[in-house]
């Protein structure tokens, strides 16, 4: 009981952790959240990200543009040391969260991952597990077990992702029982239950219907206010509809980045401009 | 009109290929089975599964003789030895799929195809010198011993592939929760592969419950149920294949009967291990199917 409490109190203390850089004149900019320095990712001879920097603020939402094979997804999962696991991938420059490298030895990535939580484009259920347990995953394989406490975060998760009006009379029913586009929802829901302060989408509408695609876009803004959202979009409408910020890659280098409407209206560079009116990618 | 016709010979010629090779595949498994039943079924009889084996007289005097025993020490020693052979081999599948890059994996998985492909013998002369003579007595537990190395092998590989079949998505899916590399392992890998590792423990365990050649000097053999308990695991034991074989070149008619009755139980325990192996898959398949 008393672990599960302390995690609790952790989970919300976790939303108040972050740092504000006060401006003595104006009012307090948004907090910055995560930033990323000349940030190169290479696998073995190939670069698939070049000098890549990039700032992330708080409560907004950061769009990752750009065609297919130009970097996005690479540039994604070097935010959340997914990269670990591949050999040959070589990653230099600096990714800060709340300004500490997360490249740093003395980080554990396990730790950074548990803040920074990700959403792949494919839905991942785990095979084994009820709806539920697939939900609360993050939570009950670090040994929290207290089961008002999960069932109130997985019921939280689902309302969040749009789901739990269609599993709430069945989540023992295995996470793989469900339809494509339910179980991506179900990742989502999983994603959140552990509450990270970022979170990445890896174009986490990719396989849904309309519909839902609706739900997770209005879940998005919703969830602008306490989590930090970088997603990777191929829909040029869904990055203009969601994002605060966009940033256009075009083989593994950043082009532009800067505030959506002006990327959308206006952008400063021709690549981009042919990117988002169709003439390429 | 004349070429669809050739392709429809061609493909007849091709499915009746597949056919012969089929019944040349399962041709011996048919003789073998047929010829142990027709010469064993007369000595298939209670007195089989009741009684012990005792001297050869008991049986010229036509006092009831049997292999309960037999049966006993087989249980004792193959279920040992897969409790044995699991954690290691389950261990170093692990380390095979799930770290692939880790720098024992070449050699072992050298060593592991050397291991599997070593006579059985010679593992059960391994486990002769490393158990039986420093205890000074053959015992269960080394003929559990050699079987488990015998066992190891199939258990490694097999996991290895079972374990591989799963997505790497479903892994990093797990490593997005923050959760550690051991633990997406263990509760949502492991859990996942299960059939086929259940599988793999089956198939490994039939294997070595034919093996007589690793028990010959280590649980060697016994006439009777030991006096007391313990004696299944630190004296010598009776098992089915070890017993065929003893059976077989003894110059008694009755027991060559009986060894024939023993190649049935044998064959059946085998049978028996590979049905309980396909259920267990097949309830995995079933679930699966409705969940779709």
């Amino acid at each position: 009981m008393n672990c599960t409490e302390s995690i609790k109190a952790n989970v919300t203390s976790i939303k108040n952790n972050s740092f504000t850089i006060i401006d003595k004149d104006g009012p307090p900019l948004p907090h910055l959240r995560m930033k990323t320095e000349n940030l190169t990712v290479k696998y073995g001879s190939t670069t698939g990200v070049r000098d890549v920097s990039i700032t992330f603020q708080e409560k907004q939402v950061t769009a990752l543009i750009g065609p297919s094979g130009c970097g996005k997804t690479t540039f994604l999962r070097a935010l959340n040391r997914m990269h670990d696991l591949t050999r040959g991938t070589e990653i230099s420059g600096k990714v800060l969260l709340d300004g500490k490298n997360i490249y740093d030895h003395k980080v554990d990535p396990v730790t950074i991952r548990r803040r920074v939580g990700m959403v792949f484009q494919k839905p991942t259920p785990f095979p084994t597990m009820s709806i539920f347990d697939n939900v609360v995953a993050g939570l009950k394989l670090v040994g929290i077990r207290n089961r008002s406490f999960l069932l109130e975060v997985c019921e939280k998760a689902l309302i969040q992702s749009a789901l739990f009006n269609e599993v709430k009379d069945r989540l023992k029913d295995p996470g793989a029982s469900l339809s494509g586009g339910q179980q991506q929802r179900l990742c989502i829901a999983r994603a959140l239950a552990v509450n990270p302060e970022v979170l990445l989408m890896d174009e986490p509408t990719s396989s849904l219907d309309p519909q839902s695609t609706n739900r997770i876009e209005e879940l998005i803004q919703e969830l602008k206010n306490d989590v930090t959202i970088v997603i990777v979009t191929h829909n040029m409408q869904q990055a203009a509809r969601v994002s605060d910020q966009t940033a256009f890659f075009y083989v593994g280098n950043l082009i532009e980045t800067g505030k959506t409407r002006d990327i959308f209206t206006n952008p400063k560079n021709k690549q981009t401009e042919e990117y988002i009116t169709g003439r390429f990618g | 009109m004349k070429t669809l016709r050739y392709r429809y010979i061609l493909d007849r010629l091709f499915l009746s290929f597949l056919v012969i090779n089929t019944i040349i595949v399962i041709l011996p498994l048919l003789i073998m089975s047929s010829y142990v039943i027709v010469n064993g079924i007369s000595a298939l009889n209670l007195d089989l599964f009741t009684q012990e084996l005792g001297s050869p007289t008991r049986a010229m005097q036509g006092q009831p003789t049997g292999l309960v025993h037999t049966m006993a020490g087989t249980l004792v020693v193959d279920i040992m030895a897969l409790l044995f052979a699991i954690p290691v081999g389950l261990g170093t599948g692990i380390l095979l799929s799930e770290y692939p890059d880790h720098i024992l994996n070449p050699v072992l998985r050298i060593m592991n195809d050397t291991l599997n492909g070593m006579p059985a013998v010679l593992k059960g002369l391994l486990a002769f010198v490393l158990i039986v003579k420093p205890m000074g007595t053959f015992s269960g537990i080394s003929g559990s011993a050699a079987l488990a190395i015998v066992m190891l092998p199939i258990i490694a590989r097999s996991t290895e592939s079972a374990l591989s079949i799963i997505p790497w998505s479903i892994r990093e899916a797990g490593l997005a929760l923050g959760l550690p590399r051991w633990r997406v392992v263990l509760s949502a890998i492991v859990p996942a592969a299960r059939t086929g590792l259940i599988t793999g423990f089956l198939i490994a365990f039939s294997r070595a419950a034919g093996e007589a050649a690793p028990l010959l000097f280590t649980s060697f053999g016994n006439n009777y149920l030991p006096k007391h308990w313990t004696g299944m695991f630190f004296g010598p034991v009776d098992t089915l294949p070890q017993r065929l074989y003893s059976l077989a070149i003894s110059p008694y008619e009755h027991w060559h009967r009986m060894g024939w009755a023993a190649a049935i139980v044998l064959f059946g325990f085998v049978v028996i291990s590979f049905v309980i192996a396909h259920l267990a898959s097949g309830n995995n398949l079933q679930k699966k199917g409705n969940s779709r």
